[in-house]
């Protein structure tokens, strides 16, 4: 009676192709955040940040764009998101509504470290949405990142890779 | 266990014949705490002694009979009161009447016949015991032993590997391959994953063994899910062409085999749970349900035949012919 011991040699596996090996990866996404800019007078002011994305997906229409967005823009974004999609949507920096009342000592909303750390918070929170299988599906998502302007009268559809 | 000084009791104890060479296994108590009983195969005579001793020597122990038991049930955590007994087997030892003096009683349950394995789960316990009762008018004395019962099979003729491609649109595509589909308890897994598109930006990649205990029938089904094993099989981003291995020793867990609808009140199933983490901590995953079976311990050969066997694979064959071979296993 012949002794069996386990065979844990590996599985045949097909080589790697070397473009493939070294080559750029195919999940290349980087977006970035930043140059916030108030704009306006008075009580109409508001702050908009420089949404800046660089990519090798084809599901991206630009695989480099630049486009101006304020807060409430990421707000309608959000709110797209958690309604079209069935993506858990992570949370946006808080609305700070505190600090929009008269008799502050500071900026308020136009404080430099008050904008430095929303801008942190908008940039953590399109890299996770922007990264997820789902919502990269979402009309909303592309026209939010690539489009000159944010068109809330759009109607809500499911992006088909060409 | 009797109050009154007055009357007699006896204390009832049960020996196994073998008792002495017998082989013993640990075994899990509903607790969780780890005992060791004697270990019996399907087909297996339990034989042995009942002892009665008298506690009071000299006083008359009037009894209503004595006999033995042999039983396999089936115990639901939340219908306690209902034992499921699928081997319920019983000798009598004595008639009615009385015992003027301690006594052993032999007794032999011949080949008899346990088609399970023990079994102490969350929700679900098949036990095997003895039972020695003296029957009396107020109350009975009586004495359980527990054994355990391992049930286990032969090599599979057929024992596909499992390999299949699976993947998010356009995201994420990746082959896997299991080398077999029903695997001993001290078997290996041997795999490999296998990236065709990789869009996405995974982190680490990981096994995990899950053990799924089900209870209850019809609308009533409950399934208990246990996580048995964790291992991380990558760490860090895998890109298109890559093949990851997979080596993972079940010797190390603690695992039954499968038990598929068992006197059609509960089953243990095992599935391979495949992850995938990418940088956000979004969980991708495949589960696939492999058979797991108990083999047969077998007498080993010397360590040079078995040193020869290992020398001869790695010197390295230009075919994949496998050294594993066919045995008839058996306890007995």
């Amino acid at each position: 009676m012949a002794e069996a011991i386990a065979d844990t040699r590996r599985l045949f596996t097909k080589p790697q192709n070397l473009s493939d090996a070294y080559g750029p990866p195919s999940n290349f996404l980087e977006i970035d955040v930043g140059n916030p800019e108030t704009v306006g007078v008075g009580r109409g002011r508001f702050t908009t940040y420089e949404v800046r994305l660089k990519t090798n997906l084809p599901i991206f229409k630009l695989k480099e764009s630049c486009v101006r967005r304020r807060y409430s823009d990421f707000e309608w974004l959000r709110s797209e998101l958690e309604r079209e999609s069935k993506v858990v949507v992570p949370p946006l920096p808080g609305k700070a509504l505190f600090r929009q009342l008269p008799f502050r000592g500071d900026d308020g909303i136009f404080d430099d470290s008050f904008i430095e750390e929303r801008r942190q918070g908008l940039e953590v929170f399109l890299n996770k949405v922007a990264g997820h299988p789902l919502a990269q599906n979402e009309r909303c998502l592309h026209m939010f990142l690539q489009d000159e302007t944010v068109d809330k009268n759009y109607t809500p559809s499911k992006i088909r890779q060409a | 266990m009797s109050f009154f000084s007055f009357g007699q009791s006896a204390e009832i104890d049960i020996v196994l014949n073998d008792a002495e060479t017998k082989k013993k296994v640990e075994h899990k108590t509903e607790d969780g705490k780890k005992d060791k009983y004697f270990l019996f195969y399907d087909g297996e005579t339990v034989s042995g002694k009942v002892n009665v001793t008298l506690k009071n020597p000299g006083k008359r122990l009037e009894h209503q009979g004595i006999k033995i038991e042999f039983i396999g049930q089936i115990e639901l955590y939340y219908d306690r009161g209902n034992h499921h007994e699928f081997v319920s087997l019983v000798k009598d030892l004595a008639r009615p009447g009385e015992l003027t003096q301690s006594q052993t009683f032999d007794f032999e349950f011949t080949h008899v016949e346990k088609p399970y394995e023990s079994y102490t789960g969350q929700n679900v316990k098949l036990r095997y015991f003895l039972r020695a009762t003296i029957s009396r008018r107020l109350n009975d004395i009586s004495k359980e032993m527990d054994i355990v019962v391992h049930t286990l099979s032969t090599y599979p003729e057929l024992n596909s590997s499992i390999k299949m491609e699976v993947g998010i649109e356009d995201c994420l595509h990746i082959e896997f391959e299991y080398n077999k589909s029903k695997y001993h308890l001290k078997d290996v897994i041997v795999g490999k994953i296998y990236f065709l598109l990789v869009r996405i930006k995974i982190k680490h990649m990981e096994i995990d063994i899950i053990k799924r205990e089900t209870t209850g029938t019809g609308p009533n089904v409950y399934h208990e899910n246990d996580t048995i094993a964790k291992y991380e099989i990558m760490d860090g981003a895998p890109v298109r062409g890559e093949s990851i291995p997979i080596r993972l020793f079940l010797a190390g867990y603690e695992m039954t085999p499968t038990m598929r609808d068992i006197n059609k009140k509960f089953s243990v199933r095992y599935y391979l749970n495949l992850v995938l983490i990418d940088e956000e901590e979004r969980r991708y995953f495949k589960q696939q349900e492999i058979t797991l079976w108990r083999k047969g311990d077998i007498v080993r050969k010397s360590m040079s035949h078995q040193a020869a066997i290992a020398s001869q694979r790695f010197e390295g064959s230009s075919n994949n012919e496998k050294a594993v071979t066919q045995n008839k296993e058996g306890g007995n």
